[in-house]
């Protein structure tokens, strides 16, 4: 069984947000997951932005593939739309969701095999699209729902549970954003909540596709001595390039204390519904308006072996794939079919056309 | 023989010449004289430099099928002389480029072969290269327009509609025109029998393409989301979608569009997105041909048991593999019909004309959402790219889409609460919501097992009442498809069934086999599943003949195992070279089985 209701009680004392909902109310079935997997802290920082984003759970669908990551979408907002699609197909499904309903807040969760391997194709054009979705690719460098096999985000010599060294070179999935134009790209560790909350909310903020990279160990048949994925290995080897804010529109004061901050330099990022992303470079001289220096800092943290996390890039400035099409601002979806219908007098004057 | 108004003719040319447009020309001229007629394209997988024949067939009775003889045949490409010169039917004619000397190969003593130097006179009439290569083909329309008598007329009409704004070119056209047409008057026998008279019987038609026509149908039905991958046949389509769009619907205060076309990374990706955009309440499509198909088919199946309405054109072509991309075959019966693994079974609709093609589209929509499932329209390379003389289509403005059970926000407030796959009212169909309505509508889609409720399942009980619900409303989709057609006659001994494009052909054959005294009734399927009516027919008719275009007979096995019907009761025709199909070669073969039945 993947969905086990939890248990609804509730502590009279719970905070609520501004749409008078408890963190409980953004909570989903019971995981299924293993015990002390990373995806389930994920899952706990979704619930945690989503929250404090006073988003209503019925306007945000959740989209996954197939795959142990594509579980968690079950795990979090019972309460909103969720479709598990096909494995490496989440992409073209809400491509199609939010051609026809441009309005609902999409976020899609995968892994790195579903990703990498299976959905690298749809996940590359979905970015090229410029589909406004939050895409979390929950990478563990593994498949774990078909036991162990390497993924290919496997690091060259990770070894798996069986001490069998992977050969090949892995894709890293933020370089690849990077290079085919992704206008906000970011990793995290799914055990650094205090960082992954905020860029999930930057990354919804956000007028286009945004990538997080979320290393999130699978304590089953990755998280040994000899992987690259573990718990222990990211957090030796995690370098911060940024580390960010989110400041969200409805909070005047802070925003104006924010705006104020804006001239002090390229690191405060306004999003289009005029909220702010502020970054504290932890990493001398990154800036993550840069494309080409991100690109250039991932590779340089790579061959160091460090994992850098943070938000690595954010392009406000894009044109996401409505406005690249430029459709009306109305939902497709919730057009009246007399607006769309040409007519019977219409109908005969082109057949004049064909005459 | 009275040839007037009844013959064809054929041009054998070279792709990417020019010729396409001449050919073009030369039908409408026909049409616009009134006189109904049918081209037919028989081209290469290719640009330019290979092979390509299109035959134009004049019939004053109104038959549209491929013609079964060809009376003239205009042989420009000499990489063909040897095939296009046998195609003559004895006693016929054979027009050549008579710039160089008659080559062996063309010489038939039993038809007449009239030379006209197309090339020698270009050369000297034109300086550019490419309009001496261009209007060789306009020259060849000229000499037909004179031995034919084809109204100048109305071709002058026609040059001026097309090149009306650039006199230069228009002049060129005229020259070119006069040149083959001069020669023709002066060299030969001036009209040949078999000719053109002005008629009034194509006033009620227009000509247009199937996917011109389907393009248009989803554009009346609504859709607004169309997603697509390039495969020939089927490109034209979305092609016509974003041209009528770009016509119809943008919004005339904003100047925004009410539409979205996506040109996906493959057509795994641009199901998903029709998918995704129908789920999320837009009614949308795909279109594409049998290889797209065979990459559908998971997303197919996802669809299926999910339940979600999507709308799939599959204009097919030659397979197995590659097969023969430009030319015509119903081939994929099966892999629709059953499409994706597990227990499936979807609608498909079988249109025969464009005029068929626009209103069946616009079915497709209203079934898709009516029964919350994938439907396939399935045409064919031969009703998608080549030119029909079909009637015109008609709107009528109290159309409303038929949006089926979606639940809206009030109904969602006043229930207690919501479950995605409840059959209430016993046709096999659960009210479904959309994302975004109601917080009470929200549900999890899953391709995995599930239960009425939506909820995942490994519980045998529960995943088979889900799937028992899924054969029970296909079952009664079968009496809400569009009814085969049937054309009776008293006295009949045999029955043809046939669906698609065969339509023309074998209502022709109909009339030809009565005249050898063969009488025969015939059942055009038009939709899967099958009605009862289907059945019923081929009980009825013990000695039948199942007529398509495929090699394993797919249509005959899809009667056996839908209706129970025995395999061998019913005679296989099958056509599946390619070509569209002649009356000829259904009167042939019903005929030839008859005469060895009796012997």
């Amino acid at each position: 069984m993947t969905s086990i209701a939890k248990p609804q009680i509730r502590h009279p004392g719970l905070l609520k947000n501004a749409l008078g909902l408890t963190k409980q109310d953004y909570e989903g079935a019971m995981s299924t997951l293993c015990a002390g997997c990373g995806h389930d802290s994920v899952t706990a920082a979704l619930v945690q932005a989503f929250w404090e984003l006073d988003c209503p759970p019925h306007r945000a669908a959740k989209m996954s593939g197939i795959g142990c990551s594509s579980k968690t979408t079950a795990y979090f907002m019972k309460n909103s739309h969720g479709f598990n699609s096909v494995h490496g197909r989440m992409p073209s499904v809400t491509s199609g969701a939010n051609a026809a309903n441009r309005e609902l807040m999409y976020i899609g969760i995968s892994g790195d095999g579903d990703s990498l391997s299976i959905g690298l194709g749809q996940l590359s054009h979905a970015i090229r699209r410029n589909v406004r979705m939050l895409y979390v690719l929950e990478n563990n460098g593994v498949y774990g729902l078909t036991k162990g096999q390497f993924s290919a985000a496997s690091d060259i010599g990770s070894t798996s549970k069986k001490g069998e060294a992977n050969v090949q070179a892995p894709i890293d999935p933020c370089l690849l954003a990077l290079t085919l134009g992704a206008t906000f790209v970011a990793r995290s560790f799914s055990g650094d909540k205090a960082q992954l909350v905020p860029i999930i909310k930057a990354g919804l903020a956000h007028n286009g596709f945004a990538l997080i990279d979320v290393i999130s160990p699978c304590v089953s048949f990755n998280d040994h001595e000899g992987s690259t994925k573990s718990y222990k290995y990211t957090r030796e080897h995690e370098v911060e390039l940024t580390s960010a804010d989110y400041v969200p529109l409805r909070s005047a004061i802070t925003l104006a204390e924010a705006a104020k901050n804006e001239t002090d330099g390229p690191t405060t990022v306004r999003m289009h519904d005029g909220s702010l992303v502020r970054f504290r470079n932890t990493h001398a001289g990154y800036d993550p308006t840069n494309r080409e220096e991100a690109w250039l800092h991932v590779r340089q943290c790579q061959k160091r072996s460090e994992v850098a996390t943070g938000v690595l890039f954010i392009d406000e400035s894009g044109q996401d794939m409505h406005a690249v099409a430029d459709t009306v601002s109305t939902p497709l979806a919730d057009l009246p079919y007399s607006a769309l219908c040409p007519g019977a007098a219409a109908l005969d004057t082109l057949m004049k056309d064909y005459r | 023989m009275n040839q007037i108004n009844d013959f064809a003719f054929k041009m054998g040319t070279v792709n990417g010449t020019g010729s396409a447009s001449a050919n073009s020309i030369l039908m409408q001229a026909i049409f616009r004289m009134g006189i109904p007629v049918t081209g037919k394209n028989i081209f290469p997988s290719n640009i330019q430099g290979l092979p390509t024949w299109y035959e134009i067939r004049v019939n004053k009775d109104g038959y549209t099928a491929r013609p079964p003889v060809i009376d003239l045949v205009v042989a420009i490409n000499p990489a063909t002389y040897k095939k296009d010169v046998a195609t003559v039917r004895p006693g016929g004619y054979l027009m050549y480029d008579s710039s160089w000397p008659l080559p062996a190969e063309l010489v038939r003593t039993d038809i007449t072969i009239l030379g006209i130097p197309f090339g020698q006179m270009c050369v000297e009439a034109f300086q550019r290269d490419r309009d001496r290569t261009l209007l060789r083909n306009i020259a060849y329309a000229g000499a037909l327009a004179a031995l034919l008598e084809i109204e100048m007329d109305v071709i002058h009409e026609m040059l001026h509609e097309k090149f009306g704004k650039k006199k230069a070119l228009l002049d060129l056209n005229f020259t070119a025109i006069r040149l083959g047409y001069d020669y023709a008057k002066a060299n030969f026998a001036c009209p040949l029998p078999f000719h053109l008279k002005r008629m009034d019987a194509t006033s009620d038609f227009v000509i247009m393409d199937g996917n011109t026509a389907c393009g248009l149908g989803a554009v009346y039905a609504g859709a607004t989301v169309g997603a697509w991958y390039p495969i020939t046949p089927s490109t034209s389509l979305m092609e016509a979608f974003k041209a009528f769009c770009e016509q119809y619907r943008v919004d005339t205060a904003t100047g925004k569009n009410k539409f979205l076309i996506i040109q996906a990374e493959d057509e795994l990706s641009a199901a998903g997105i029709a998918i995704g955009a129908n789920w999320a309440g837009a009614r949308a499509f795909t279109n594409t041909s049998g290889p797209g198909i065979s990459l559908m088919q998971e997303f197919i199946g996802l669809a299926y048991f999910t339940e979600i309405p999507c709308v799939f054109f599959d204009v097919q072509r030659v397979g197995p593999a590659t097969g023969m991309p430009t030319r015509t075959q119903q081939g994929d019966l099966f892999s629709l019909a059953y499409a994706s693994h597990g227990d499936t079974k979807h609608i498909v609709l079988f249109p025969c004309n464009p005029e068929d093609a626009f209103y069946q589209s616009v079915t497709a929509f209203d079934l898709a959402e009516r029964f919350q499932t994938p439907v396939f329209v399935a045409t064919d390379l031969d009703i998608g790219m080549n030119d029909w003389m079909t009637r015109r289509l008609q709107w009528d403005d109290s159309y409303t889409p038929d949006r089926g059970k979606v639940l809206t926000a009030e109904d969602l407030e006043k229930m207690k609460s919501f479950s995605r796959y409840l059959d209430v009212d016993g046709d096999g169909i659960a009210a479904r919501t959309l994302p975004g309505v109601h917080p009470k509508g929200a549900y999890f889609v899953r391709g995995s097992g599930h239960n009425k409720h939506g909820a995942y399942t490994e519980d045998s009980a529960e995943y088979q009442e889900v799937l028992d619900r899924l054969d029970h409303k296909l079952r009664v989709a079968a009496d809400h498809v569009p009814a085969p057609e049937f054309h009776r006659q008293p006295g009949a001994s045999v029955g043809l069934v046939s669906l698609g494009g065969c339509h023309a052909a074998v209502l022709e054959a109909v009339d030809r086999l009565r005249d050898q005294g063969i009488v025969a009734d015939y059942m055009r399927i038009r939709a899967f599943p099958f009605a009862d009516a289907v059945k019923t027919f081929l009980l009825q008719h013990p000695n039948t003949f199942v007529i398509e275009q495929n090699r394993d007979a797919q249509l005959r096995a899809l009667f056996a195992i839908e209706t129970g019907v025995a395999r061998d009761r019913m005679t296989a025709v099958l056509d599946y070279g390619g070509e569209p199909l002649t009356a000829r070669v259904v009167v042939n073969a019903v005929a030839s089985h008859l005469d060895g039945a009796r012997s």
